[in-house]
């Protein structure tokens, strides 16, 4: 199934046969993985960011037949078998949510954030853009984390998670 | 959204031969294109997916770079020759649209993305002329401050959203294009339209005509280059003026100088007047404030976005001022 299945959390499955199917409505409403949520619907919110070869998108702009072939991982693929994702504990711990609403999608969006830092891929704030390490300093991880809206205001305790897991690590 | 059909290319002349089904139109990250599928503002009934083009970058014989038309925002901004010797290049892009959406996004699906002006979008409720040529247009009488001032007509006075056009405007940067009638290069700041009469043509492209890539000529040795956006929000917000300037000064004079704004015009706006004006003169704030003034000159306002005048003019001054003062 490779050339004509898309994987999702591990396993492969068929595109929807009509192309006008986004990659969320696809993964809430043929899946039923309802942990990628639908916001804004426009790719202004981040609420449905999913990981696509490791990479953050937003699936709502995402139409689902363009991802045949690739890896997706959402908030349902991101946990171990011995509980959850460190940056999911450290959430809780931060009390980096209060609705949850825009959760999975902070969560996975924080995790392809961690990767584009690893490989020394600078942001808008970065001061030197010829630098190879990235320091994941509060604006860094402000600037980065832009994509991803929280109503209930919860964006101190998401960068105190997002921090304590990852920014140590890369400085 | 009406049905349709898609179809992924292998290759630019099997794009081309896709494209040339009846109401075709090519899909690169689909972070514009969907919205405006969704939104019933864009109706065509077969999608071309050329995502699957050459994404790769290569350095040219003449020390510019070729980069394919697939390449995403982020890979662009992160490649190692743009960082380092196109520094506006890659400034642009990250200062545009989200991590997430710079990574979907394509490089020619980012030169052709539509404007963001409510009204296009509005299908139900306003006037456009963009989107139904000779219905009129909403925005000039309604809300217009974050609309063009340079440029304009009395049918359209959206801008183009493009950051990373407004660095490929400044660094006179070549596009490719591939059509049934073969291929053939054009300058970036040829290949979009101002409205004029005609809002709904945006760009010199013939139907079904391809963009494969993009050329960066090189830089001068001695050049310097910057990006800077105003925008309402410290990020993840399109600019309400932005500056891409490339600056080379030797003995306190303007060797050369290229400038392109962004967030005023339909079309990523080279500054020639202020260029003109600065070309052999002294590097000084002064020069720098006058040139700005005489490229704002043309300037119209509307009834909201008249602070866009004076926010170009002193972006203009500031960014050649930080250009001119580094060492």
């Amino acid at each position: 199934m490779k050339n004509v299945a898309i994987r999702i959390n591990g396993s492969a499955v068929a595109p929807p046969a009509d192309p006008r199917v986004s990659l969320l409505d696809f993964l809430r409403e043929t899946l039923h993985l309802h942990g990628t949520k639908k916001g804004c619907n426009q790719g202004a919110c981040g609420a449905c960011t999913v990981l696509v070869d490791g990479e953050r998108i937003v699936s709502c702009l995402a139409l689902a037949v363009q991802y045949v072939g690739r890896d997706i991982v959402t908030i349902e693929g991101l946990a171990g078998q011995d509980g959850p994702h460190r940056l999911q504990q450290a959430f809780i711990e931060h009390d980096g949510f209060q609705c949850g609403y825009c959760t999975p999608g902070q969560i996975c969006s924080a995790v392809g954030m961690a990767a584009e830092a690893r490989r020394g891929l600078p942001s808008h704030v970065t001061d030197d853009l010829s630098a190879r390490r990235i320091a994941l300093t509060r604006d860094e991880l402000r600037e980065r984390m832009s994509g991803n809206l929280c109503r209930c205001g919860a964006h101190n305790g998401i960068i105190a998670a997002i921090a304590e897991t990852y920014a140590r690590a890369a400085e | 959204m009406n049905p349709l059909t898609y179809a992924r290319a292998r290759d630019a002349a099997e794009a081309v031969r896709f494209a040339g089904a009846r109401d075709a139109t090519y899909l690169g990250g689909g972070t514009n294109l969907v919205d405006l599928l969704r939104e019933g503002v864009e109706r065509p009934a077969a999608l071309v997916d050329v995502t699957g083009l050459p994404a790769t970058i290569t350095k040219r014989r003449n020390g510019g770079l070729l980069i394919g038309a697939a390449v995403r925002n982020t890979a662009l901004a992160e490649d190692r020759d743009v960082r380092t010797r196109y520094p506006v290049l890659a400034r642009a892009i990250l200062a545009g649209a989200s991590a997430q959406i710079r990574n979907m996004a394509t490089v020619g699906g980012n030169i052709l993305q539509r404007t963001r002006c409510a009204y296009f979008y509005d299908i139900d409720g306003s006037r456009c002329n963009k989107r139904t040529p000779g219905q009129g247009c909403d925005a000039i009488g309604g809300f217009n401050r974050t609309h063009a001032i340079l440029g304009a007509s009395s049918a359209c006075v959206a801008t183009h959203p493009s950051d990373m056009c407004a660095a490929l405007a400044a660094l006179d940067a070549v596009v490719h294009l591939e059509g049934a009638a073969g291929a053939r290069t054009l300058p970036l700041t040829e290949l979009h339209r101002l409205p004029g009469d005609h809002p709904e043509v945006e760009t010199l492209l013939e139907p079904g005509e391809l963009i494969t890539a993009v050329e960066l000529p090189p830089l001068a040795s001695g050049a310097r280059s910057a990006y800077r956006k105003v925008r309402d929000r410290a990020s993840y917000a399109f600019a309400l003026v932005s500056v891409a300037a490339v600056l080379e000064v030797k003995n306190g004079r303007v060797k050369d100088v290229r400038l392109a704004l962004g967030g005023v015009a339909h079309k990523p706006w080279r500054a020639r007047e202020a260029e003109n004006a600065l070309r052999g003169g002294p590097a000084t704030a002064r020069a720098f404030r006058a040139a700005a003034e005489a490229e704002l000159d043309a300037a119209t306002a509307l009834h909201d976005n008249g602070f866009k005048i004076e926010l170009a003019n002193r972006t203009i001054t500031a960014v050649l001022a930080e250009l001119a003062g580094r060492k």
